[in-house]
């Protein structure tokens, strides 16, 4: 049975990742899982400065969810390149550097300057942080913009390009066009949807930053309806991802139309859930009797004569 | 030093104090290696619901069992209060740093506040075994909330004086040092963060080396989420994490704001 995918320039083991900001760099949780039995990990954004990111509170745990406000505390380029990067080459997955930043000239010298380094297979450019003031959401929430940078960044990488998508958009499907015909490889949805908590009996927001963005298995339906609405309206691989805790959420996924997932807060209840969610993934292919994993991207059913979610009818109605 | 991620079997759970539960469970593995100031991060649940694990100091170790206390808050600890023996929890750990205890001192002042008390049982029967001297301070709502187990020369102050001296455990620890001799103390203190920034302006008032150990919200508990920031008082980088650089702190390497919770 096959689970490999190449994607680009990228030969991926399997098809789950490990998401940005929620595996840090590696290191970290290589304790507690094989990393080797990753598809792949994308790292923590990596802006060209440091970032210290907000102040605390940083997280607040919502119903079968959480909100965080990080605001992209990373090492920065230099560090990065430094420290982390040694022990991300050594292991036997693909990498995937999450970049950052506030304009374009800062995502082209970013990753001009990674092009120097070796084992890095793709970047993810992260157009869709809501928890920063400047640059983030703005990218990722004008169409325009995303064009830009996909283009200019393009033409500088033979490497896989990742664009991953804010789910804080009207219709995502544009965007996810948007970066197909600037020549991106592939497309990760959703990054975190905008949410927001409430101390009671203190009257203050609970995060430092009021809002933050919201994760796990609350947004997982949202990530589904997204993933699909793309699917619907791209040729290029989607990467999904919101939600994914276990090995089940992964194939439906793969049925509304994601060729790949990242798993991303799951892993803070277990460093070990994606891998868990891999090997799942496999046995469910044994049992279906399904020989190569691709042949479940994209193959939801739906019956003949079902009325179009009310997204996809908007777009036909525009093309009018 | 090996980690550990899986599910063990509860063997007691009993009350000890008003709202305030002794869990123990069993794990040779992490009871050998467990030390001082240590915590885990605990699955109360196999649901989504609550998501995030809850981190727990370890109280104490008795041969192969592991005892941690709790005190009923919120989700995670009402659902904690329900297990009983044969009852399975997720447990992730050891996490964190070791308090101080190895560093030179003549006697340990231990001064904790509600269930701040946690770590200390343990940490007294490892600075009894070497022969160090231990002070204890415990400050508590009322009588109801004293919870003395594992610790040594025990001086209580309660919130509403039904217990030991009325006042705070900083007044009461104040008015001690007034009246004793106390070779070159070094203070541990863990509790609410209004006690813990009393503590850390007392120990720098007098010009004791103090510890905190720090509590905060946390998503993994193994520096992957960037979730426990506590600001630092000086070097480059604003903030340390709570889950990997602590939970215990030098009292002069951390700030307190307003906004950490009570
Ligand atoms: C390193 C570390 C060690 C810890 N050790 C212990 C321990 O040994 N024993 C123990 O009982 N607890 C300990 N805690 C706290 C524990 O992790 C939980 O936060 C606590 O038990 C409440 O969990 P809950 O699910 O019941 O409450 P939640 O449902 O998480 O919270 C209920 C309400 O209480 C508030 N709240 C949550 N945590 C705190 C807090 N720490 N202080 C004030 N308000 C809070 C929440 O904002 C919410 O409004 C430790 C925390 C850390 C970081
Ligand atoms: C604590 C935390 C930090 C995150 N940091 C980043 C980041 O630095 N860059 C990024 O592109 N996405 C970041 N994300 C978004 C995740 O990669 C992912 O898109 C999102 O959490 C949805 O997936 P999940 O529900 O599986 O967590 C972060 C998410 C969380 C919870
Ligand atoms: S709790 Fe996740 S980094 Fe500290």
């Amino acid at each position: 049975m096959n689970t490999s995918y190449t994607l680009g320039s990228m030969h991926l083991k399997n098809r789950v990742l490990v998401a940005s900001g929620t595996f840090g760099y590696g290191n970290e949780a290589a304790p507690y899982t094989d990393l080797r039995a990753l598809g792949g990990i994308v790292t923590k954004s990596v802006s060209w400065l440091p970032r210290q990111g907000n102040a605390p509170t940083r997280i607040a745990e919502t119903p079968a969810g959480m909100l965080n406000s990080i605001g992209l505390a990373n090492v920065g380029i230099d560090a990065f390149i430094a420290e982390k990067l040694p022990f991300l080459r050594e292991i036997d997955t693909e990498i995937i550097v999450n970049i950052a930043a506030s304009t374009t000239e800062e995502y082209i010298r970013i990753l001009e300057r990674l092009e120097g380094e070796e084992g890095i297979a793709a970047y993810e450019i992260n157009v869709s942080c809501p928890n920063v003031k400047e640059g983030g959401l703005n990218f990722g929430t004008r169409c325009d913009m995303t064009e830009t940078i996909t283009r200019e960044l393009r033409r500088r990488t033979e490497r896989t390009l990742i664009i991953k998508l804010t789910p804080n958009v009207t219709h995502i499907a544009d965007f996810a066009k948007s970066c197909e015909n600037e020549g991106a490889d592939a497309v990760a949805l959703i990054n975190t949807l905008v949410g927001m908590a409430v101390n009671i009996r203190t009257r203050r927001p609970v995060l430092s930053t009021i809002t933050g963005g919201l994760s796990g298995p609350a947004i997982k339906p949202v990530a589904l309806a997204k993933v699909f609405e793309a699917s619907k309206a791209i040729s290029i691989p989607i990467i999904g991802i919101g939600g994914i805790t276990t090995w089940q959420d992964a194939i439906e996924f793969l049925l509304v139309g994601a060729s790949a997932v990242q798993v991303g807060t799951a892993s803070f209840r277990d460093p070990d859930a994606a891998v868990k969610i891999a090997r799942g993934m496999e046995t469910y292919c044994r049992e279906e009797g399904v020989e190569d994993i691709q042949d479940l991207v994209g193959a939801l059913h739906i019956d003949a004569g079902t009325a179009a979610p009310g997204f996809v009818k908007a777009r036909e109605q525009e093309k009018v | 030093m090996s980690v550990i991620n899986t599910d063990v079997e509860v063997t007691s759970n009993e009350q000890v104090a008003e709202e305030t539960f002794a869990l123990r469970f069993h794990s040779p593995s992490l009871a050998g290696q467990l030390l001082p100031g240590q915590f885990i991060n605990i699955r109360v649940s196999d649901a989504v619901e609550p998501l995030l694990r809850r981190p727990y100091s370890i109280s104490s170790v008795h041969g192969e069992e592991c005892e941690i206390l709790f005190s009923l808050l919120g989700k995670g600890t009402h659902i904690l209060a329900t297990k009983r023996a044969g009852d399975r929890i997720g447990i992730l750990g050891p996490l964190g740093n070791t308090f101080g205890y190895e560093k030179d001192f003549g006697t340990a002042v231990i001064v904790a506040g509600g269930i701040g008390v946690a770590p200390f049982p343990h940490l007294t029967r490892v600075l009894q075994q070497r022969a160090i001297p231990v002070l204890t301070f415990l400050g508590a709502r009322n009588a109801n909330r004293v919870v003395t187990r594992g610790l040594a020369n025990v001086h209580v102050a309660t919130d509403d004086g039904s217990e030991g001296f009325h006042g705070t455990v900083i007044q009461a620890l104040a008015a001690y040092l007034d009246s004793h001799e106390v070779d070159r103390p070094r203070l541990f203190a863990c509790g609410p963060n209004a006690m813990l920034k009393a503590t850390q302006a007392f120990a720098h008032e007098r010009g004791f080396a103090c510890e905190l150990s720090l509590e905060s919200e946390m998503a993994c508990g193994i520096g992957i989420c960037q979730g426990c920031p506590i600001e630092r008082t000086e070097g480059e980088r604003k903030y340390a994490l709570v889950c990997t650089e602590g939970p215990c702190f030098d009292s002069h390497e951390i700030i307190f704001h307003e906004h950490h919770h009570a």
